[in-house]
This record gives C-alpha cells, sequence and structure tokens, in this order.
C-alpha cells in the first residue's frame, strides 16, 4: 500500500520536473550543436558561442541592460524603502489609505498600459519641455524604476510589519532621535529586505520585454528586445548559447548564496542552543 | 558586609505630610477612538520608591506606561517627574528610561554596544562611555558575555542587558514592563529578588507594570490595583490584601471569601451581621463609618478561617457548619471547598504541619467553620 503510494508521488513529480526542465536541458545541449538547424544533432562544437562573443549587438544589449538594470534597481530600493517606511511606521496621515492604494496599483496595472502611459508621458514632456531628448536608455531606466519601487515597498513593509517596533521605541527611550534611530536600527534591521528588493528589482528589470518596447529607441535597446527581434527572424542557434550562459551564471550563484544562508543559519541555531545549554 | 539595620530600613514617604512626590500623575486620560484606556488616573510617587501597576490585560497598566514614556500622548492631563512638566517632552529627551516586555534587545549590536548606545546618545565622551558600560556590565553580572551577540544569551542573560541598557543612563525614574513575564518560574523568582537588591544600591525610582499579584506583592512598597483604566487602590502590599477597598481589589488578589448581610445591631466594640448564606450572626470589629440597618459584605480570607471536625465550644458568632465538598493538597498546604446548608461556598487552606495526620479532613467530613472577628473585612 505504502510503496504504490510513493510509487504515484515517484511519477507525479517525475513528470512535473521534466515538465519543468526538459526543454531548458534540450537548450542548453542543442547550444552546443554544429549544425545550423536547432532541432536537429549533428555533433559537438562551441563555434555558437564563438559567434556570439563576436556579435557585438548583442554584446550591446547585454551591457546596456545591465547598467539600467543596476541603476533602476538602486534608485528604486532608495524610493521603496522610503515608501514602505513611511507606509508602516508613520502615524495616520491625510492620504495614507490612498497612499497605499497607489502605491500597490502598479503591480496589478498590465504592463501594456504602463508603458503606453510611459511613452505618451516622455513624447509629452520631450513636446513641452525638451527632455528626455529621444527615447533610449534613459527612458527605459525611468520606467522601470516607476514598476520596481512598487515591488521593493511592498517588501519593506512587510518585513516592517513583522518587526518588532519595540526595538524602535528603545532606541528613541534611549535618546536617540528619529532621523539617528532610521539609521543605526531601522536600515540595519531590514537589509535583508532591502537586497531582496534590489535582487528583485535587478531581475524584473534585467528581463523586462513590454515596458522596454514602448519607450525605447533605435540608440538602445535592452538584451530582452534583442532576443525578441531575433527570434521573430528564426531561432539562431547563439541565442541558444547566449540563454546556456546565462542560466549557468545564474545557477552558480543560487547555489553559492544557497550555501552561505545554510552556514550562517547552522552557525546561528548552534550559538542560540549553547547558550541555552550554558544556562542551566 | 552591610550592617543589616541599614539593609532593611522600609521608608514610607507616602505616609509624611511633608514628603513632596517625585512623580506626579495628575487626571491623565487616554482615548482611543471610543475606548477609554486611562480614566482620570492621578497617582503620586515618591523618590526611591518600587511602584507596581498591577492589573489585568486591558487595564489600561501598559498604556499609562508608555504615556510616562512617551509612546503615548495623553489625550487629556499632565504629569510631572521632580516637579517638571514632561507632558510634551519627546520620549528621547526624558530622563525616564523603560525596559520592554520583549526586552527590545538590538539584535544587530553586540551586548556591549547595546548598553552603550544610549550612552553616546547622550554625547558622552568615549572613555566615559567605557566606564560607565563596564559598571552596567558588573551590575549585572554580564562582564565576561561584553562581546556577545543577543543571540548567544539566555533568556535570563537577555532580561539584564536590557536592564543594564537603561540603567547605565542613570534615568530618574525607571518604566518596567512586564520585566519577568518572559522567564520561567525558579529564575522568575531569583531575578525578582536580583531586581530588588539593584533597586535598591541605586535609589532610581522603579515603576514596575505586571499582572502578576505574586510578583507585585513580593518587589512592590506600593501597589495600585488597576481595573478598565481606573485605579481601584493604592496600597502597601499588605494594605491591598487585609484590607481591599473593594469587592474587585479583593478577588482579584488572592482569594476570598465574601458574605452578604444586614447589620443587625451596633455593639460597643463590634457589629453583629445577619447574613442568610450563613447559619449564624457574623460579629465584626467596631468601625464608626457603619451603621445598623446597612447592607455590607463581610470578607475573609482562605487561610484565615480555621478549620476543624471537632464541634468548637462557643457557637454564637462566626462558626460556620458544612461538607467538604472538594479538597486539594499542594504540598506545604491543603484547599478544602466547604459548602454551606444554604449552598454557599467556603473556601479555606490551611498548613498541613503533620505529615501524617489521623484528623485529616477528606471529602464528605462535616467541618466547622471559624474565625477571628479582626481578621474579617468589610466591603460595601
Amino acid at each position: 500500500m505504502n510503496s504504490k503510494r510513493n510509487y504515484y508521488i515517484l511519477t507525479g513529480m517525475g513528470f512535473g520536473f521534466a515538465f519543468l526542465y526538459i526543454p531548458i536541458l534540450l537548450l542548453m545541449v542543442f547550444s552546443f550543436n554544429e549544425a545550423k538547424v536547432t532541432t536537429r544533432w549533428s555533433s559537438f562544437s562551441l563555434k555558437w558561442y564563438q559567434a556570439l562573443l563576436e556579435n557585438d549587438a548583442i554584446i550591446n544589449a547585454a551591457l546596456i541592460s545591465l547598467k539600467i538594470a543596476v541603476i533602476s534597481a538602486t534608485i528604486a530600493t532608495i524610493v521603496g524603502v522610503l515608501a514602505g517606511i513611511a507606509l508602516v511606521r508613520f502615524k495616520k496621515f491625510k492620504g495614507k489609505t490612498l497612499f497605499s492604494g497607489l502605491m500597490v496599483a502598479p503591480m496589478v496595472m498590465p504592463e501594456v498600459i504602463t508603458g503606453l502611459s510611459l511613452l505618451f508621458l516622455f513624447v509629452a514632456m520631450e513636446e513641452l519641455i525638451g527632455w528626455p531628448d529621444g527615447r533610449g536608455m534613459t527612458t527605459i531606466t525611468i520606467a522601470h524604476i516607476t514598476f520596481c519601487i512598487t515591488f521593493v515597498a511592498v517588501i519593506i513593509q512587510s518585513r516592517l510589519q513583522g518587526m518588532d517596533e519595540s526595538l524602535e521605541e528603545a532606541a528613541m527611550d534611549l535618546g536617540g532621535r528619529p532621523i539617528r534611530i532610521l539609521f543605526d536600527i531601522t536600515l540595519p534591521l531590514i537589509t535583508p529586505a532591502m537586497i531582496s528588493g534590489w535582487l528583485l528589482s535587478f531581475t524584473l528589470s534585467l528581463d523586462d520585454v513590454i515596458l522596454a518596447s514602448f519607450v525605447s529607441g533605435p540608440s538602445s535597446t535592452t538584451l530582452p528586445l534583442v532576443i525578441f527581434s531575433k527570434i521573430k527572424l528564426g531561432i539562431s542557434p547563439d541565442i541558444n548559447a547566449l540563454a546556456t550562459l546565462i542560466i549557468g551564471i545564474v545557477a552558480i550563484g543560487i547555489v553559492i548564496a544557497a550555501w552561505l544562508m545554510n552556514k550562517k543559519e547552522k552557525a546561528y541555531q548552534r550559538d542560540i542552543q549553547m547558550a541555552v545549554a550554558q544556562n542551566e | 558586609m552591610e550592617p543589616l539595620e541599614e539593609k532593611y530600613i522600609d521608608p514610607q514617604p507616602w505616609l509624611d505630610k511633608n514628603e513632596k512626590p517625585f512623580l506626579e500623575i495628575r487626571s491623565v486620560t487616554k482615548k482611543f477612538g471610543d475606548f477609554t484606556a486611562v480614566d482620570k488616573v492621578n497617582l503620586e510617587i515618591y523618590k526611591g520608591e518600587l511602584f507596581c501597576l498591577l492589573g489585568g490585560s486591558g487595564c489600561g497598566k501598559s498604556t499609562l506606561l508608555r504615556i510616562l514614556a512617551g509612546f503615548e500622548t495623553a489625550t487629556e492631563g499632565s504629569f510631572f517627574i521632580d516637579g517638571v512638566d514632561m507632558t510634551q517632552i519627546p520620549p528621547y529627551e526624558r530622563p525616564v528610561n523603560m525596559m520592554f516586555q520583549s526586552y527590545a534587545i538590538f539584535p544587530h549590536m553586540s551586548v556591549e554596544k547595546n548598553i552603550a548606545y544610549g550612552l553616546k546618545r547622550d554625547g558622552l565622551s568615549k572613555p566615559e562611555v567605557k566606564t560607565r558600560v563596564e559598571e552596567g556590565l558588573k551590575l549585572v553580572q554580564l562582564s565576561q558575555f561584553a562581546k556577545r551577540k543577543p543571540h548567544q544569551l539566555s533568556g535570563g542573560q537577555q532580561q539584564r542587558v536590557a536592564l543594564a541598557r537603561a540603567l547605565v543612563k542613570h534615568p530618574k525614574v525607571l518604566l518596567l514592563d512586564e520585566p519577568l513575564a518572559a522567564l520561567d518560574k525558579k529564575l522568575r523568582e531569583k531575578t525578582q529578588f536580583e531586581l530588588m537588591d539593584i533597586q535598591y544600591k541605586l535609589g532610581i525610582t522603579f515603576i514596575v507594570v505586571t499582572h502578576d499579584q505574586e510578583e507585585a506583592m513580593t518587589l512592590s512598597t506600593r501597589i495600585a490595583v488597576m481595573n478598565q483604566g481606573k485605579i481601584k487602590q493604592i496600597g502597601t502590599p499588605t494594605d491591598i490584601y487585609e484590607y481591599p477597598q473593594s469587592r474587585f481589589t479583593a478577588n482579584f488578589i488572592g482569594s476570598i471569601n465574601i458574605f452578604e448581610g444586614i447589620v443587625k445591631e451596633s455593639l460597643s466594640e463590634s457589629h453583629v451581621v445577619q447574613s442568610e448564606e450563613t447559619q449564624c450572626d457574623l460579629l465584626i470589629d467596631r468601625d464608626s463609618s457603619i451603621h445598623t440597618g446597612e447592607k455590607i459584605g463581610v470578607a475573609i480570607r482562605p487561610e484565615k478561617i480555621h478549620l476543624s471536625r471537632e464541634e468548637p465550644d462557643k457557637q454564637d458568632f462566626n462558626t460556620l457548619r458544612g461538607k467538604v465538598l472538594d479538597f486539594g493538597y499542594i504540598g506545604n498546604l491543603s484547599v478544602y471547598n466547604v459548602k454551606l446548608p444554604s449552598g454557599k461556598m467556603v473556601k479555606v487552606s490551611s498548613p498541613n504541619q503533620n505529615r501524617y495526620s489521623k484528623h485529616r479532613v477528606t471529602w464528605d467530613d462535616i467541618v466547622y467553620l471559624t474565625w477571628e472577628p479582626a481578621n474579617t473585612v468589610v466591603i460595601l
């Protein structure tokens, strides 16, 4: 009975993971394919990796994407943290409910609409005050910031709600003025949430197609846009190579992060146990 | 060793007419919307007192403490420390420190840094901060733990860090919110005495909020019993226990039996009370505020009732006959529930002086309950 149930569970799990990972595995395998046709294997080769490195359009787009992602994630984190703190820690102010509603609205708004409205804004502003001068990196960055602030603010908000408010009160009781407490207590304690907010913004910005396709200009395109336009002309194996590289980097990053976190958590648990044991 | 006489001085500044209160709360009210958390509270606390605010959850004791610390603003009223109006002063400028129920130790700072935090905010010089931190660590016996992070400490040690952090600031008043609630029973008893010792050594006025009556009784010079935002009674632990002024206080502190009755007769040294709940009349000590014909409650604590299976000689007053319905053996004493013929239940507790008593009272025994008139309290 038990073994039979195990069998069902294992089969279900196998199908689930196969569904998730076989496409990715295939993509990775075919990046080493000699042939130009992406669906038929001929022999092992690294030539598509070489082609990728020689493709300036893709390399440039990747660099622009990274730049945009870093800048927009950083600014979105700063603004999002301030908004999150205002939403949770400030006493009731007029329009607080409206403010918190407006804060999460972009999250549920279809990106097509956000993109379109931003495009209108940029065009109107260019006509009125001459800025932004055409569309390109600046406009994409601004679009990504507006979009990412929401996510950072929500992450910070939930972290602050779970935090013991008496920590900040204790700091105030000990003579800390509100601004000092922000830097001494609040920010250090929400650092993990700030990091995850930044990382989320970074990834959101890095793989955004919809917003970028509205507000990008001929001068600069992001990586996802380049890939997207290349696919339209037929799949070329150097895209497979690019995807394999990205997956590889992400996988290594995740493994390292998990290992570090696991180590830290184990040390933390050991400390607690030691403290309890010593007291007895 | 300090001489004993010096250590056990028991000053009672609240009885001295010339003494000025150190902390004065004048009709402080706090409302949250329609809900009144603190209702026109007046309190006078003297220098060096260990004052307890005692009450059940939601009685307003914590809100009152938070008003004193400055985290809540009083809707009405004001309060003074050492003659200075504190009502409008922000928390970071008040000469008051608080020990939080959760301890609120900064998790990202070492023990040392936690204690130094408040001193640095005061702008003390580095060497001075260092000496004060060392003093603080010594006071709570944590010197060897200075470099540890809070999560590397046990609950009791964390509690002492929180205490040291507040004390090194040399506050005029230290506020303690349920200081012992998070500790286990044995540690709590030990820490209680440590806390009293530290308070005595430093002479700082302590205000303790607690829901634990035993804790309040042991710790405090005086207790304020609170209910529904109001102070029901203020007094020394003995006053509160032996002379409760209201039914609430009587029932809240310890357990008590209350017999409802009417004053039948007033004699030269006593009153006779007739009660339907008892078979015989009750005798109470004479009190000029009691008049014949008045409806009163005669209250008596369980341990002040003598319980016996033998019939007493005199049965005129204060002698009840009943059946043991239930009894609990607690070790040092036994608790009995005795049912009177009227149906009234009486709680009695008596010490177990002998290990094997032949006359041990047990279920369904007919017992006689007697007590001295002087041990009763009249509750209106």
